[in-house]
Protein backbone atom coordinates (compact mmCIF):
# COMPACT_ATOMS: atom_id res chain seq x y z
CA UNK A 1 0.00 0.00 0.00
CA UNK A 2 1.98 3.15 -1.12
CA UNK A 3 1.74 6.23 0.90
CA UNK A 4 -0.73 8.17 -0.47
CA UNK A 5 -3.69 4.90 -0.17
CA UNK A 6 -2.52 4.50 3.47
CA UNK A 7 -3.60 8.68 3.93
CA UNK A 8 -6.78 8.24 2.02
CA UNK A 9 -7.70 5.38 4.06
CA UNK A 10 -7.11 7.28 7.01
CA UNK A 11 -8.68 10.59 6.30
CA UNK A 12 -11.72 8.33 5.28
CA UNK A 13 -11.70 6.91 8.45
CA UNK A 14 -11.50 9.87 10.73
CA UNK A 15 -13.95 11.19 8.49
CA UNK A 16 -16.41 8.56 9.23
CA UNK A 17 -15.74 8.56 12.51
CA UNK A 18 -16.96 12.25 13.11
CA UNK A 19 -19.84 11.42 11.13
CA UNK A 20 -21.16 8.74 12.93
CA UNK A 21 -20.28 10.45 16.26
CA UNK A 22 -22.40 13.02 14.83
CA UNK A 23 -24.98 10.87 13.74
CA UNK A 24 -25.77 9.06 16.95
CA UNK A 25 -24.92 11.69 19.56
CA UNK A 26 -22.06 10.81 20.39
CA UNK A 27 -22.22 6.61 19.73
CA UNK A 28 -25.14 7.08 22.00
CA UNK A 29 -28.60 6.49 19.60
CA UNK A 30 -28.26 4.48 16.75
CA UNK A 31 -32.59 4.57 16.48
CA UNK A 32 -35.02 7.03 16.36
CA UNK A 33 -36.65 6.26 19.48
CA UNK A 34 -33.02 6.48 21.70
CA UNK A 35 -32.21 9.77 19.84
CA UNK A 36 -35.20 11.44 20.57
CA UNK A 37 -34.58 10.44 24.31
CA UNK A 38 -31.29 10.96 24.73
CA UNK A 39 -32.05 14.86 23.06
CA UNK A 40 -35.01 15.97 25.04
CA UNK A 41 -32.36 15.26 27.91
CA UNK A 42 -29.70 17.44 26.69
CA UNK A 43 -32.32 20.17 25.87
CA UNK A 44 -35.35 19.82 27.25
CA UNK A 45 -38.55 21.38 25.12
CA UNK A 46 -40.65 23.69 25.58
CA UNK A 47 -44.45 22.25 24.17
CA UNK A 48 -46.77 23.86 21.94
CA UNK A 49 -49.74 25.58 23.07
CA UNK A 50 -52.59 23.02 22.08
CA UNK A 51 -56.15 23.14 23.60
CA UNK A 52 -57.03 19.75 24.94
CA UNK A 53 -60.31 17.95 26.08
CA UNK A 54 -60.69 16.05 28.68
CA UNK A 55 -62.77 13.09 29.93
CA UNK A 56 -64.80 15.47 32.29
CA UNK A 57 -65.63 17.95 29.40
CA UNK A 58 -62.56 20.50 30.68
CA UNK A 59 -60.01 22.17 27.96
CA UNK A 60 -57.04 22.75 29.25
CA UNK A 61 -53.35 23.06 27.70
CA UNK A 62 -50.70 21.64 28.82
CA UNK A 63 -49.16 24.76 30.02
CA UNK A 64 -52.29 24.97 32.52
CA UNK A 65 -50.47 22.38 34.33
CA UNK A 66 -47.00 24.27 34.54
CA UNK A 67 -45.48 24.53 37.94
CA UNK A 68 -46.68 20.68 38.86
CA UNK A 69 -44.32 18.11 37.19
CA UNK A 70 -46.80 15.88 34.82
CA UNK A 71 -46.53 12.84 33.03
CA UNK A 72 -47.88 12.18 29.41
CA UNK A 73 -48.43 9.48 27.18
CA UNK A 74 -50.18 8.65 24.22
CA UNK A 75 -52.63 5.90 23.05
CA UNK A 76 -55.93 4.92 21.44
CA UNK A 77 -58.92 3.68 23.26
CA UNK A 78 -59.40 0.71 21.09
CA UNK A 79 -55.98 -0.44 21.40
CA UNK A 80 -56.21 -4.09 23.38
CA UNK A 81 -52.17 -4.01 24.08
CA UNK A 82 -49.90 -1.56 25.10
CA UNK A 83 -52.45 0.89 25.55
CA UNK A 84 -53.69 -0.86 28.48
CA UNK A 85 -50.20 -0.87 29.49
CA UNK A 86 -49.68 2.53 29.95
CA UNK A 87 -53.48 2.84 31.04
CA UNK A 88 -52.42 -0.11 34.10
CA UNK A 89 -49.31 2.08 34.93
CA UNK A 90 -50.94 5.22 35.59
CA UNK A 91 -53.64 3.66 37.75
CA UNK A 92 -50.51 2.17 40.07
CA UNK A 93 -48.46 5.55 39.80
CA UNK A 94 -51.79 7.92 40.96
CA UNK A 95 -52.55 5.15 43.83
CA UNK A 96 -48.75 5.42 44.87
CA UNK A 97 -47.65 9.10 45.01
CA UNK A 98 -46.36 10.09 48.25
CA UNK A 99 -47.66 12.88 50.92
CA UNK A 100 -44.69 15.36 49.93
CA UNK A 101 -42.04 16.54 47.62
CA UNK A 102 -42.72 17.11 43.52
CA UNK A 103 -44.28 13.62 43.07
CA UNK A 104 -46.91 14.27 45.52
CA UNK A 105 -48.04 17.05 43.21
CA UNK A 106 -47.88 15.05 39.99
CA UNK A 107 -50.36 15.39 36.93
CA UNK A 108 -50.99 12.34 35.05
CA UNK A 109 -52.54 13.03 31.20
CA UNK A 110 -53.14 10.61 28.91
CA UNK A 111 -54.01 11.97 25.17
CA UNK A 112 -55.35 10.18 22.53
CA UNK A 113 -54.45 10.20 18.64
CA UNK A 114 -57.68 9.04 17.55
CA UNK A 115 -59.39 12.04 16.67
CA UNK A 116 -61.95 10.05 14.45
CA UNK A 117 -63.20 7.16 17.39
CA UNK A 118 -62.42 8.78 20.88
CA UNK A 119 -64.71 11.89 22.31
CA UNK A 120 -65.42 12.78 25.29
CA UNK A 121 -67.87 9.73 25.89
CA UNK A 122 -64.99 7.35 24.57
CA UNK A 123 -62.12 8.84 26.77
CA UNK A 124 -64.69 8.99 29.78
CA UNK A 125 -65.21 5.32 29.51
CA UNK A 126 -61.27 4.70 29.33
CA UNK A 127 -60.79 6.70 32.13
CA UNK A 128 -63.49 4.50 34.11
CA UNK A 129 -62.22 1.46 33.03
CA UNK A 130 -59.05 2.76 35.48
CA UNK A 131 -61.03 4.43 38.02
CA UNK A 132 -58.87 7.73 37.12
CA UNK A 133 -59.36 10.41 39.84
CA UNK A 134 -60.16 13.57 37.39
CA UNK A 135 -58.47 15.88 39.54
CA UNK A 136 -55.15 13.83 38.86
CA UNK A 137 -55.39 11.84 35.67
CA UNK A 138 -56.85 13.63 32.63
CA UNK A 139 -57.64 11.60 29.36
CA UNK A 140 -57.76 13.89 26.94
CA UNK A 141 -57.31 14.49 23.23
CA UNK A 142 -56.32 17.56 21.07
CA UNK A 143 -59.48 19.38 19.99
CA UNK A 144 -58.42 19.40 16.41
CA UNK A 145 -55.95 17.68 13.71
CA UNK A 146 -53.62 20.70 13.32
CA UNK A 147 -53.09 20.61 17.83
CA UNK A 148 -52.79 16.73 16.84
CA UNK A 149 -49.75 17.07 14.65
CA UNK A 150 -48.19 20.00 16.64
CA UNK A 151 -48.71 17.59 19.59
CA UNK A 152 -47.31 14.39 18.27
CA UNK A 153 -44.36 16.62 16.07
CA UNK A 154 -43.23 18.34 19.46
CA UNK A 155 -43.11 14.96 21.48
CA UNK A 156 -41.61 13.14 18.66
CA UNK A 157 -43.95 10.63 18.72
CA UNK A 158 -44.94 8.57 15.09
CA UNK A 159 -48.66 6.89 14.82
CA UNK A 160 -48.91 4.39 12.31
CA UNK A 161 -51.77 2.67 10.90
CA UNK A 162 -51.58 -1.56 11.27
CA UNK A 163 -53.35 -3.95 9.21
CA UNK A 164 -56.42 -4.56 11.97
CA UNK A 165 -57.48 -0.71 12.04
CA UNK A 166 -55.57 0.32 15.02
CA UNK A 167 -52.19 1.83 15.39
CA UNK A 168 -48.57 1.02 16.16
CA UNK A 169 -47.03 4.18 17.76
CA UNK A 170 -44.43 4.72 20.23
CA UNK A 171 -44.78 3.18 23.78
CA UNK A 172 -43.02 5.36 26.44
CA UNK A 173 -43.85 7.46 29.02
CA UNK A 174 -42.72 11.04 29.02
CA UNK A 175 -41.72 13.42 31.67
CA UNK A 176 -42.45 17.29 31.39
CA UNK A 177 -40.60 19.26 34.67
CA UNK A 178 -42.42 22.07 36.23
CA UNK A 179 -41.58 24.42 33.70
CA UNK A 180 -44.03 22.42 31.00
CA UNK A 181 -40.81 21.15 29.30
CA UNK A 182 -40.21 17.98 27.36
CA UNK A 183 -37.33 16.90 29.72
CA UNK A 184 -37.33 12.93 30.21
CA UNK A 185 -38.88 9.96 28.06
CA UNK A 186 -38.82 6.27 29.43
CA UNK A 187 -39.97 2.94 28.61
CA UNK A 188 -42.58 1.86 31.46
CA UNK A 189 -40.95 1.64 34.24
CA UNK A 190 -42.36 0.60 38.23
CA UNK A 191 -44.12 3.35 39.28
CA UNK A 192 -41.01 3.55 42.69
CA UNK A 193 -38.59 4.82 39.75
CA UNK A 194 -40.74 7.19 37.84
CA UNK A 195 -41.40 8.88 40.97
CA UNK A 196 -38.09 9.24 42.07
CA UNK A 197 -37.02 10.74 38.51
CA UNK A 198 -39.99 13.11 38.73
CA UNK A 199 -38.49 14.46 42.09
CA UNK A 200 -35.03 14.11 40.26
CA UNK A 201 -35.89 16.73 37.79
CA UNK A 202 -38.09 19.35 39.87
CA UNK B 1 -41.11 2.23 -2.34
CA UNK B 2 -40.14 3.53 1.32
CA UNK B 3 -43.92 2.54 2.31
CA UNK B 4 -42.46 -0.76 2.59
CA UNK B 5 -39.35 -1.57 5.12
CA UNK B 6 -38.33 -4.55 3.12
CA UNK B 7 -38.24 -2.94 -0.19
CA UNK B 8 -36.76 0.64 1.31
CA UNK B 9 -33.59 -1.74 2.38
CA UNK B 10 -33.42 -4.29 0.26
CA UNK B 11 -34.74 -3.00 -3.33
CA UNK B 12 -34.24 0.99 -3.03
CA UNK B 13 -31.20 1.37 -1.32
CA UNK B 14 -29.52 -1.01 -3.83
CA UNK B 15 -30.87 0.41 -6.81
CA UNK B 16 -29.42 3.86 -5.65
CA UNK B 17 -26.02 1.56 -5.15
CA UNK B 18 -25.97 0.68 -8.46
CA UNK B 19 -26.97 3.79 -10.22
CA UNK B 20 -23.45 4.82 -8.70
CA UNK B 21 -22.39 1.97 -10.03
CA UNK B 22 -23.61 2.81 -13.95
CA UNK B 23 -22.48 6.19 -12.82
CA UNK B 24 -18.70 5.29 -12.93
CA UNK B 25 -18.61 2.99 -15.94
CA UNK B 26 -20.40 5.76 -17.64
CA UNK B 27 -17.49 8.46 -16.89
CA UNK B 28 -14.45 8.45 -19.59
CA UNK B 29 -11.41 6.22 -18.81
CA UNK B 30 -9.39 8.58 -17.71
CA UNK B 31 -11.73 10.26 -15.06
CA UNK B 32 -11.98 7.05 -13.59
CA UNK B 33 -8.09 7.05 -13.26
CA UNK B 34 -7.92 10.02 -12.44
CA UNK B 35 -9.78 9.32 -9.36
CA UNK B 36 -8.38 5.78 -8.55
CA UNK B 37 -4.70 7.95 -8.72
CA UNK B 38 -6.61 10.72 -6.45
CA UNK B 39 -7.11 7.86 -3.85
CA UNK B 40 -3.73 6.09 -4.02
CA UNK B 41 -5.29 2.81 -5.14
CA UNK B 42 -8.70 1.09 -4.59
CA UNK B 43 -8.26 0.63 -0.78
CA UNK B 44 -9.80 4.15 0.19
CA UNK B 45 -12.75 4.17 -1.95
CA UNK B 46 -13.79 0.50 -0.98
CA UNK B 47 -13.76 1.69 2.69
CA UNK B 48 -15.70 4.97 1.72
CA UNK B 49 -17.94 2.25 0.48
CA UNK B 50 -18.28 0.25 3.17
CA UNK B 51 -18.49 3.21 6.08
CA UNK B 52 -21.17 5.34 3.92
CA UNK B 53 -23.49 1.71 3.49
CA UNK B 54 -22.97 0.80 7.69
CA UNK B 55 -24.04 4.59 7.88
CA UNK B 56 -27.52 3.87 6.00
CA UNK B 57 -27.95 0.67 7.97
CA UNK B 58 -28.73 1.90 11.51
CA UNK B 59 -32.35 1.71 11.82
CA UNK B 60 -32.19 5.38 13.28
CA UNK B 61 -31.06 6.60 9.61
CA UNK B 62 -33.52 4.70 7.84
CA UNK B 63 -36.36 6.81 10.10
CA UNK B 64 -34.47 10.16 9.47
CA UNK B 65 -34.93 9.23 5.79
CA UNK B 66 -38.63 9.14 6.32
CA UNK B 67 -38.89 12.04 8.54
CA UNK B 68 -36.36 14.38 7.06
CA UNK B 69 -36.62 15.48 3.58
CA UNK B 70 -32.55 16.33 4.39
CA UNK B 71 -32.18 12.80 5.15
CA UNK B 72 -33.89 11.63 2.20
CA UNK B 73 -31.89 14.18 -0.01
CA UNK B 74 -28.53 12.97 2.09
CA UNK B 75 -29.25 9.08 1.14
CA UNK B 76 -30.57 9.91 -2.29
CA UNK B 77 -27.31 12.02 -3.40
CA UNK B 78 -24.57 9.71 -1.12
CA UNK B 79 -25.39 6.36 -1.66
CA UNK B 80 -24.91 6.81 -5.94
CA UNK B 81 -21.76 8.80 -4.98
CA UNK B 82 -20.11 7.06 -1.70
CA UNK B 83 -21.28 3.59 -2.16
CA UNK B 84 -22.06 2.44 -6.00
CA UNK B 85 -19.25 5.15 -7.37
CA UNK B 86 -16.48 4.38 -5.10
CA UNK B 87 -17.20 0.67 -5.29
CA UNK B 88 -17.18 0.59 -9.00
CA UNK B 89 -13.76 2.13 -9.75
CA UNK B 90 -12.06 -0.51 -7.40
CA UNK B 91 -13.27 -3.52 -7.47
CA UNK B 92 -11.83 -4.47 -10.22
CA UNK B 93 -8.64 -3.39 -8.83
CA UNK B 94 -8.84 -5.47 -5.86
CA UNK B 95 -7.26 -8.63 -5.43
CA UNK B 96 -9.02 -11.86 -5.24
CA UNK B 97 -8.75 -12.14 -1.44
CA UNK B 98 -9.73 -8.69 -0.83
CA UNK B 99 -12.88 -8.73 -2.99
CA UNK B 100 -13.37 -11.94 -1.09
CA UNK B 101 -12.61 -10.12 2.02
CA UNK B 102 -15.38 -7.48 1.22
CA UNK B 103 -17.66 -9.45 -0.14
CA UNK B 104 -17.87 -12.81 2.62
CA UNK B 105 -18.08 -9.27 5.33
CA UNK B 106 -20.85 -7.47 3.84
CA UNK B 107 -22.89 -10.81 3.36
CA UNK B 108 -22.24 -11.78 7.03
CA UNK B 109 -23.46 -8.67 7.98
CA UNK B 110 -26.16 -9.09 6.61
CA UNK B 111 -27.29 -11.66 7.81
CA UNK B 112 -26.43 -10.97 11.64
CA UNK B 113 -28.77 -7.71 10.68
CA UNK B 114 -31.94 -9.55 9.69
CA UNK B 115 -31.49 -12.08 12.57
CA UNK B 116 -31.74 -8.99 15.23
CA UNK B 117 -34.36 -7.14 13.30
CA UNK B 118 -36.33 -11.03 13.03
CA UNK B 119 -35.68 -11.16 16.74
CA UNK B 120 -35.79 -7.80 18.35
CA UNK B 121 -38.52 -7.98 21.23
CA UNK B 122 -39.01 -4.44 19.55
CA UNK B 123 -39.32 -2.27 16.97
CA UNK B 124 -35.94 -0.67 16.17
CA UNK B 125 -37.62 1.72 13.29
CA UNK B 126 -40.46 4.03 14.26
CA UNK B 127 -42.05 4.61 11.18
CA UNK B 128 -42.51 0.42 10.65
CA UNK B 129 -45.00 -2.10 11.98
CA UNK B 130 -43.00 -4.91 14.22
CA UNK B 131 -43.97 -7.39 11.41
CA UNK B 132 -42.31 -5.17 8.53
CA UNK B 133 -39.44 -5.57 10.50
CA UNK B 134 -39.64 -9.06 10.98
CA UNK B 135 -40.32 -8.91 7.51
CA UNK B 136 -37.06 -7.22 6.25
CA UNK B 137 -35.03 -9.47 8.72
CA UNK B 138 -36.36 -12.58 6.86
CA UNK B 139 -35.92 -11.11 3.53
CA UNK B 140 -32.25 -10.00 4.57
CA UNK B 141 -31.00 -13.59 5.25
CA UNK B 142 -32.46 -15.17 2.41
CA UNK B 143 -30.62 -12.50 0.48
CA UNK B 144 -27.54 -13.12 2.63
CA UNK B 145 -27.45 -16.67 2.22
CA UNK B 146 -27.95 -16.77 -1.49
CA UNK B 147 -24.79 -14.00 -1.55
CA UNK B 148 -22.87 -16.36 0.25
CA UNK B 149 -23.99 -19.27 -2.13
CA UNK B 150 -23.36 -17.61 -5.34
CA UNK B 151 -19.89 -16.56 -4.51
CA UNK B 152 -18.75 -19.79 -3.36
CA UNK B 153 -20.46 -21.02 -6.34
CA UNK B 154 -18.38 -18.83 -8.63
CA UNK B 155 -14.96 -19.36 -6.63
CA UNK B 156 -15.34 -23.06 -6.69
CA UNK B 157 -16.25 -22.62 -10.98
CA UNK B 158 -13.41 -20.33 -10.98
CA UNK B 159 -10.78 -22.96 -9.19
CA UNK B 160 -12.57 -25.95 -10.90
CA UNK B 161 -11.76 -23.93 -14.04
CA UNK B 162 -7.97 -22.71 -13.47
CA UNK B 163 -7.36 -26.56 -12.81
CA UNK B 164 -9.06 -27.36 -16.32
CA UNK B 165 -6.08 -27.99 -18.68
CA UNK B 166 -8.20 -26.43 -21.43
Amino acid sequence: MNLRSLSATLVVMLAAAAVFYWGTDGFRAFTAETARRVEVVDKPRAMPHVQLLDQMGRMFTLQDLAGDPVIVEFIFTRCQTVCLSLGALFYQLQNSLPDHGPASRLQLVTISFDLDNDDRAALHEWAGRFDADPQRWRVARPVDEQGLQALLEAFGVIVIPDAVHGFEHNVAVHLLDSHGRLAHIDDIQPPERLISLVDRLQ
Amino acid sequence: MEASMAVHMLVQIPLLVAAGWLLAHGLPPQWQQRLRNLAGGPVAPVMVAILASLYWMMPRALDAAMTDMRAEILKFTTLPLLVGLPLALSWAHLSPVARGFVWTNFVSMLAVLGWLYMSAPMRVCNVYLENAQQHAGRWMIIIAVGGFAGWLFGWLAGAFHADDPD
